[in-house]
């Protein structure tokens, strides 16, 4: 069904008609005000909530209970209840937490999937394709099915208590889609790159260090802010090697601080859920290209 | 030309650390989670061999039924609601937004990297009911209707936990959906359009057909990822009122950490693994048997 039409402008649309008197332009003012209430709502959905929420974390007690909870603060200024939050609420010590498990975490996802994908991908080996696919199965697997046999490990180990369950069972999660992403990465720069650095007499670890790793630097830091994300957020493996303990990180000890004050005291748990999106905000306003491409990349395998 | 082969001790260095950490947190606790299905016990208590007992209890369970069901019943509506309203998102984006859509589409991307339990505490206030009215219960009185107690039955805290997870994901998976209308070839979008192809038909004939490949890939995706859901309803309803919006993940923690039963924990995330692997198949297969038809 291939028409033979030769390629001649559009006219449909309008959108190359000269500029006219104001009839016309009450015109494209209507032809666009569909598109203008989509994108008004659109906004409003997203961001509505999230105001909300940062108002409701300047009211006091007393406003929760007297006014709608609709209205407006009493005072803008009023940063009574982060106080409150971070010192009485621990969200302070939370967040080291969380902080001491993730960038560990990272820094080994990144060594160890980096240099995994380099030998899949770039070193020609036997049974390498095997070894890929090893590391994508584990991209299903549910984290339910390896938490228990995880659980009494370290508990025989005598690990439990210590961040360093945390750290482990975030390296080897995040190692799958890391590996898999950095083949794909390595897989695109040309063979040849490679061959003539080997034949100008560098060494295997030469090339990884000098030629490979900075080819993919930007790749390593997207990978590195998709896995940043799904660590900092995580909460299964966090409530089951934390829960109680004093590592709880801040999605564990945000719960678990909602669950105790929630129902009592409004406006510091409206700060502790606020404390906890506006560090990704601030993280996502500078970054949201490559947080969307990286975690689209993420998504598209199999 | 000659590949690189760096050597059997270069290989080793290089993949053996990850090969070694991914096998024994991931790869031998598959094994080991497997084998707890024949036993009872924790390892508190200690492990007692309990043969197929597990896995008869499993089909007898009405409370594992009924967490399948629910599992079930969320990744079937979670994932046709947020590819649609995603896929909705990426018309508007392509289409009638067009080059405008870079700001907005950074912004309707947002939530889904705020952490699950922020927004879970947050839809959990929104839609509040005691001791104060959220302000859904407010809009609904200021136009005359009466507040409705959303946690208060499986129906509408259900409704709850679905808008809330299409809120949290409508942008990536229209950013997703995005990148696949956008590989479309504007010239067979011309052509269609000469040929007198305009809205509806336009998308149904020429736009969803092309945009078949990347939509299945989609599905796998959201499939797969509303299976093991546990963090957002976790922190937004617990699995309540009683035992209703329990998913098998939350089904799963309870019965190895609140009754310390490691042995039967072991049965449902096996259960979990084997449907998650079987509709990855499942799908993988049949869109790969249309693709070649097609």
């Amino acid at each position: 069904m291939t028409t033979q039409t030769p390629a001649r402008p559009l006219v449909a649309g309008g959108t190359d008609r000269t500029p006219g008197g104001g009839s016309r332009r009450t015109a494209r003012a209507l032809r666009r005000l569909p598109g203008t209430i989509v994108l008004t709502l659109l906004v409003a959905v997203t961001v509505l909530p999230l105001i909300w929420l940062a108002l409701g974390s300047l009211k006091t007690q007393a406003e929760f209970v007297g006014n709608p909870t609709l209205a407006l603060p009493e005072n803008f200024l009023n940063f009574d209840n982060y106080a409150r939050a971070w010192n009485e609420g621990q969200i302070g010590s939370f967040i080291a937490n969380s902080a001491l498990a993730t960038f560990p975490s990272l820094a080994l996802i990144i060594v160890l999937g980096v240099a995994a994908g380099f030998a899949l991908e770039v070193l020609v080996w036997k049974g390498r394709g095997g070894v890929l696919l090893l590391f994508l199965a584990g991209i299903m697997v549910p984290g339910q099915m390896i938490l228990l046999p995880l659980f009494s490990a370290y508990f025989t180990l005598g690990l439990t208590g210590t961040i360093w369950p945390l750290i482990l069972t975030y390296t080897a999660t995040g190692l799958p889609l890391t590996v898999f992403m950095m083949a794909t990465y390595f897989r695109a720069i040309p063979k040849e790159v490679f061959e003539a650095a080997a034949i100008d007499g560098a060494n295997i670890y030469r090339i990884f260090l000098s030629i490979a790793f900075p080819m993919v630097r930007n790749a390593v830091f997207t990978v590195a802010l998709v896995q940043f994300f799904f660590i900092w957020n995580d909460l299964l493996i966090s409530l089951t090697f934390t829960s109680g303990g004093q590592w709880q990180t801040i999605q564990v000890g945000l719960l678990a601080f909602t669950g105790q004050y929630g129902s009592v005291e409004f406006g510091p748990t409206f700060a502790a859920i606020c404390i906890n999106v506006v560090g990704i905000l601030v993280l996502y306003i500078f970054l949201n290209q490559r947080v969307m491409k990286g975690l689209t990349a993420g998504s598209v395998k199999g | 030309m000659p590949s690189i082969t760096g050597g059997k001790r270069a290989i080793f260095v290089f993949i053996g650390p990850a090969l070694l950490i991914y096998a024994l947190i991931m790869l031998v606790p598959v094994l080991v989670s497997t084998g707890y299905t024949f036993f009872t016990g924790s390892i508190i208590t200690g492990f007692t061999f309990s043969g197929f007992d597990n896995y008869v209890e499993l089909f007898n369970d009405s409370k594992v039924g009924d967490a399948l069901l629910f599992t079930l019943r969320y990744a079937i509506v979670l994932t046709v609601g947020q590819v649609l309203v995603g896929y909705g998102l990426a018309l508007i984006y392509v289409f009638w937004l067009r080059r405008a859509s870079g700001l907005i589409r950074a912004l309707v991307f947002f939530p889904i990297v705020l952490p699950t339990v922020a927004v879970s505490l947050m839809f959990q206030k929104l839609f509040e009911v005691a001791p104060q009215n959220g302000p859904v219960n407010e809009l609904l009185n200021f136009f005359g209707a009466g507040s409705v107690d959303w946690f208060g039955s499986s129906g509408s805290a259900f409704f709850v936990i679905i808008l809330m997870d299409i809120w949290r994901s409508m942008g990536f998976y229209a950013v997703l959906l995005y990148a696949g209308l956008l590989d479309i070839p504007e010239e067979v979008l011309e052509s269609a359009r000469l040929d007198g192809a305009g809205g509806w038909t336009l998308i149904r004939r020429i736009i969803l057909p092309l945009s078949l490949p990347v939509l299945l890939s989609t599905i796998i995706f959201s499939i797969n990822g509303t299976l093991k859901v546990f963090d957002s309803i976790v922190a937004l309803t617990n699995g309540g009122p009683g035992y209703s919006t329990t998913p098998l993940t939350l089904q799963m923690f309870r019965t190895a950490f609140s009754y310390g039963d490691y042995g039967y924990g072991s049965t449902i995330a096996l259960l979990l693994t084997a449907i998650c692997l079987l509709v990855t198949v499942f799908i993988f297969r049949s869109s790969r048997r249309d693709l070649t038809k097609g």
